[in-house]
C-alpha cells in the first residue's frame, strides 16, 4: 500500500471521499481552509457535491437536508463557526440524522485566535446545544489516526443515526505526516429506510422531524435516545496507553497534547519514572475503562490540555477519588513544551 | 507652509497590517476625513468586522465595538438604539456582509435604521486566504472555486446597492470605484452624503466601494486597480441608487 | 536515529518547500517522518518557518523545543531560533543575507552563499536546495538520489524543466561539505 504524505486537513478530506462522503457544505475559516479547498478541488471531479453557503447556520442545515435525504455527508469548521452550528446539530441528533461534523479546534472565547487549542471540549462532549442529547466524539492525534477515524466517523454515524465529531486542532491540521489509505471493506449498516428518498412507491411517507408536541411522546423519543448513547458508552469507547505496563503515574492527554505528552513521558522514562500515557481516543464516551485497568497501580494522574481544564473532569469522574488528579494546561494557543510536561510529571511523583 | 499631506485626527498614529496595495488602507482614511470634515469624532462609534479589517478598533481613532462575523449591523443597531444622539457607522467586507451577515444587513436596512454602513467589497475573502465571496464574478478562481465561479454550483454574485434599493428603509445608496484620483474622491463625497443621511436623522446609508485585494487575487498592485476598472465594474456599475428626492 | 530540524526564513524563499522535500525523502527511505509549519497572519509578509522530525521510531511529538539542526535563512530567524539549538547542534546560514554570527561556542556553524550559488546557477529561488544540499552533506539523513526524487514529485508538471537547476542546486549544496 503507497504511503503519502499529506497535510491532516487534506488527509481528512481525501478520507472523506473514499469513506463515500457524497456531499460536503462549509463556511470558510482558519485553521481548516485546506478542507474544503481539497473537496472544491476534488468533489466535482468524483461525483461529489461541494458547496460553500453564505454561513456555519446556512451550511449545518444543509447536512440537515442531505443527511435526511439518506446521504453520507459532512461539514468542517472550527470553534466560532462550531458554536454557530450548535443550533443545527442539536436538530440532527433531535432528528436522528447521520453525519460527520469536524472542528479544528482554535483559541477562544470569541474570535479568539487562529492557534491551536483543546477549549471546545466540554461544547463537544456536553452535547453544546439545547435538549438532552450527545454526539460521539473522536480526537485523533496523528494523521493517519485522522484517516482512519474519518472513516470510522461515517460508520458509526450511519450504525446509530446519530451526528459524529471529529475534534482536530490547528497543529494536526496542518502538520504533515505519512499515511496510508487503506482499502476497507464496507461495513454491514442498516438501510436507510427512514430517508426522505421521495416515496418512490413505497407505502407510507417517511418524515424527519425533531417535534413532539405531546410530552409523553418526547419523554419516549428522549428514553429511546436515552439508550441508544447507553449502547454507544458501552460499545464504542477507545484509547489507547502508552509506556503503561510498570507505570506507577499517568499523564492523560488527547489529540496534538498526548503527542507532546509522550514526549514528555519518553524523558521521565529514561530518568528512571515509572510513568505512562493515557490517550482517549473518544471522548464521548469518555474511555473510563482505561482508568480501571490501571486504577490498581496507578499512583496519581496528571491530566495535560490545550485549556484550563476540560476534560480533566472526566478524569476525575473516571477515578472517582480513588487517587490524587491533577492538571496542567496551556490555552489561548500556546502550546507546552515536552519540557515542561515532564517538570509537572516530577511535581506529581513528589506530590503523592 | 500650507500643510497639504495630514493624517485626519479620526486615524491613530499606527501602521496598519495591511498589504502593499490594499484597498482598505485608503477607506479607512476616507472615512475618518469625512469624520474630521463633519467634526464627529467624539459622538461617532464605529463597529469593526471580521475579516482583513477586524483591527479597524485599532485604526480609527473613535470608540469601536468588534462585531461577531456578520453581526455588525445588529450590533450598530443595538449601539444606535441605546444612543440614538451618537454617529454609528459599520465597517464591513463582502463576506461578512452579504454572505453570513445578509440576513442583518437586510434587516437593519429594511428597519431604516439610522446607521451608515462601510461595505468593501473586494470580490473575495480576504483574511481567510482567498476563498470564494458572495460578490465574486462569474468565472473567477479562488480557493474554493478552483475552476472559476460556476453559475451552476455556486449561482451569480449580489449586487447588494440594487437588493437593498428595492427596500423602503434606505435613505441612500452608492457604489463607487477605488481606482483613481476622481473615483476616489467620488468614494469620499459618497461617504460624506451617508453620514450627512445619518444626522439629518434620514436612515440607512451605505457606500459600497470596489476595492483591490491584490494579495488574493495573485495580482500586481497596479494590475488589481486595473481588474477593479475593467472586470468589476461592468458587474457592480458605480452611481447613486437611492437618494432623497430634493425638496 | 532520530533528528529534529527547523527550517527558517522570509516567506517567499521556499522554506516550506525545503521542508517538504526533506520529509518526503526520508520518507520514501521508510523513516517515521512529522512536518508542521507555522501558520496564519504571521505568515503576511513575515517570517515562515517549518519543523521537520525524522526517526527510525513512532515519533512521540512533532514539535520541536531544542532542534538539532537549525536552517537559518535570513537574519530573524537566526535570530529568533539560533538560542533553541540542542548544546552540540549545528546551524546552517545563509552567508548572503547574514552579516553577524550567532554568539554561541557550543554548537557548529556552517555559513554558506546559498543566495550567492543560487543566482550563480540562475535562479534565485533554488537557494533553499544549495541550503538543503549542506544540511544532507552534513548529517546524510537521506541520499542525494532519494532527494532528487522528492523534487521531482513536487514539481507541477508545467515546471518538470525546473528538476535540472534544482538538482544542481542541492549537489552544490553537498560539495560546500566536502570542500
Ligand atoms: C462564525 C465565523 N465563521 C467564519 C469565520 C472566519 N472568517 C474570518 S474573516 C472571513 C471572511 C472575510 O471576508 P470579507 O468579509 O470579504 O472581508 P475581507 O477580508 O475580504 O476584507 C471569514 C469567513 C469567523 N471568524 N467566524
Ligand atoms: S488580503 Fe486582500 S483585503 Fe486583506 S489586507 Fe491583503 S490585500 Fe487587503
Ligand atoms: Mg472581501
Amino acid at each position: 500500500m503507497e504511503k503519502v504524505l499529506m497535510k491532516g486537513n487534506e488527509a481528512l478530506a481525501e478520507a472523506a471521499i473514499r469513506a463515500g462522503c457524497k456531499c460536503f457544505f462549509g463556511y470558510p475559516i482558519t485553521p481548516q481552509s485546506e478542507l474544503p479547498a481539497y473537496l472544491a478541488r476534488e468533489m466535482p471531479k468524483r461525483g461529489g457535491v461541494f458547496l460553500q453557503a453564505e454561513s456555519e447556520v446556512a451550511a449545518i442545515n444543509m447536512v440537515y437536508g442531505a443527511a435526511g435525504a439518506g446521504v453520507r455527508v459532512m461539514t468542517s469548521s472550527s470553534s466560532p463557526g462550531i458554536s454557530l452550528k450548535q443550533e443545527g446539530i442539536s436538530y440532527l441528533c433531535g432528528a436522528e440524522l447521520p453525519c460527520v461534523i469536524v472542528n479544528i479546534m482554535r483559541g477562544g472565547p470569541g474570535l479568539g485566535d487562529i492557534q491551536p487549542a483543546q477549549s471546545d471540549y466540554f461544547q463537544a462532549t456536553r452535547g453544546g446545544g439545547h435538549g438532552d442529547y450527545r454526539t460521539i466524539v473522536l480526537a485523533p492525534a496523528s494523521v493517519q489516526e485522522l484517516v482512519d477515524l474519518v472513516y470510522d466517523a461515517f460508520d458509526l454515524a450511519d450504525k446509530y443515526r446519530n451526528p459524529v465529531l471529529i475534534l482536530g486542532d490547528g497543529i494536526l491540521g496542518q502538520m504533515m505526516e505519512p499515511v496510508v489509505f487503506k482499502e476497507r471493506p464496507a461495513k454491514e449498516l442498516p438501510p436507510k429506510t427512514w430517508a426522505t428518498t421521495g416515496k418512490m412507491g413505497r407505502q407510507k411517507s417517511n418524515v424527519i422531524n425533531s417535534l413532539y408536541l405531546d410530552p409523553v411522546k418526547l419523554e419516549e423519543h428522549n428514553r429511546k435516545l436515552f439508550k441508544k448513547y447507553q449502547e454507544i458508552e458501552q460499545k464504542e469507547a477507545r484509547y489507547e496507553i502508552l509506556n503503561g505496563d510498570d507505570a506507577e503515574y499517568f499523564v492523560v492527554a488527547y489529540g496534538i497534547c498526548a503527542r507532546i505528552a509522550h514526549a514528555a513521558v519518553e524523558m521521565a522514562r529514561e530518568e528512571g519514572i515509572k510513568v505512562g500515557l493515557i490517550r482517549p481516543i473518544t471522548l464521548w464516551p469518555y474511555p473510563k475503562k482505561a482508568f480501571e485497568e490501571v486504577l490498581p497501580r496507578a499512583k496519581a494522574f496528571l491530566t495535560v490540555e490545550l485549556s484550563c481544564g476540560q476534560m480533566v473532569e472526566d478524569v476525575k469522574l473516571s477515578v472517582e477519588g480513588r487517587a490524587p488528579v491533577y492538571f496542567y494546561g496551556r490555552t489561548g494557543g500556546m502550546v507546552p513544551t515536552a519540557e515542561e510536561i515532564f517538570e509537572e510529571i516530577k511535581k506529581m511523583r513528589g506530590l503523592s | 507652509m500650507k500643510v497639504v499631506f495630514e493624517r485626519p485626527k479620526s486615524l491613530q498614529p499606527t501602521k496598519t497590517h495591511y498589504c502593499p496595495g490594499c484597498g482598505h488602507g485608503v477607506i479607512h482614511r476616507l472615512v475618518a476625513e469625512v469624520i474630521d470634515e463633519l467634526g464627529i469624532q467624539d459622538k461617532t462609534i464605529g463597529v469593526a468586522p471580521v475579516g482583513c479589517a477586524v483591527l479597524a478598533y485599532n485604526y480609527f481613532d473613535v470608540d469601536m465595538q468588534q462585531a461577531a462575523h456578520g453581526r455588525a449591523p445588529a450590533v450598530a443597531t443595538g449601539i444606535k438604539r441605546a444612543l440614538p444622539d451618537r454617529v454609528v457607522f459599520t465597517y464591513q467586507g463582502d463576506g461578512d456582509l452579504a454572505a453570513i451577515g445578509t440576513a442583518e444587513i437586510v434587516h437593519a436596512a429594511a428597519r431604516g435604521e439610522n446607521i451608515t454602513v462601510i461595505f468593501v467589497n473586494n470580490a473575495i475573502y480576504g483574511m481567510t486566504g482567498g476563498q470564494m465571496a458572495p460578490t465574486t464574478l462569474v468565472g473567477q478562481r479562488t480557493e474554493t472555486s478552483p475552476y472559476g465561479r460556476d453559475p451552476q454550483v455556486a449561482g451569480y454574485p449580489i449586487r447588494v446597492c440594487e437588493m437593498l434599493a428595492t427596500l423602503d428603509g434606505p435613505s441612500f445608496l452608492a457604489r463607487a470605484e477605488l481606482t483613481d484620483v476622481k473615483n476616489i474622491n467620488k468614494a469620499k463625497s459618497y461617504i460624506k452624503k451617508a453620514f450627512e443621511m445619518q444626522l439629518a436623522g434620514k436612515g440607512f446609508s451605505l457606500v459600497e466601494i470596489l476595492s483591490p485585494c491584490p494579495t488574493n487575487w495573485g495580482m500586481k498592485p497596479i494590475d488589481a486597480v486595473e481588474w477593479v476598472k475593467k472586470e468589476m465594474v461592468k458587474v457592480f456599475p458605480p452611481g447613486v441608487f437611492k437618494e432623497p428626492k430634493e425638496g | 536515529m532520530k533528528l529534529e530540524i527547523i527550517m527558517a526564513g522570509f516567506g517567499g524563499q521556499g522554506i516550506m518547500l525545503m521542508g517538504e522535500i526533506l520529509a518526503h525523502s526520508a520518507m520514501l527511505e521508510g523513516r517515521e517522518v512529522s512536518w508542521i509549519p507555522s501558520y496564519g497572519p504571521e505568515m503576511r509578509g513575515g517570517t515562515a518557518n517549518c519543523m521537520v522530525v525524522i526517526s527510525d521510531k513512532r515519533i512521540p511529538s512533532p514539535i520541536i523545543s531544542s532542534p538539532d539542526i537549525l536552517v537559518a535563512m535570513n537574519k530573524p530567524s537566526m535570530e529568533k531560533f539560533t538560542p533553541m539549538v540542542k548544546s552540540g547542534g549545528v546551524v546552517i546560514l545563509n552567508k548572503a543575507l547574514i552579516d553577524e554570527r550567532p554568539a554561541r561556542n557550543d554548537i557548529e556553524i556552517i555559513e554558506v552563499d546559498a543566495s550567492g550559488i543560487a543566482d550563480e546557477l540562475g535562479n534565485m529561488r533554488v537557494a533553499n536546495m544549495v541550503a538543503l544540499g549542506v544540511l544532507v552533506g552534513k548529517t546524510g539523513v537521506v541520499k542525494p538520489e532519494t532527494v532528487i526524487k522528492s523534487i521531482d514529485h513536487f514539481l507541477p508538471e508545467h515546471r518538470k524543466n525546473m528538476l535540472e537547476i534544482n538538482e544542481k542546486a542541492l549537489m552544490r549544496g553537498i560539495a560546500e561539505i566536502k570542500k
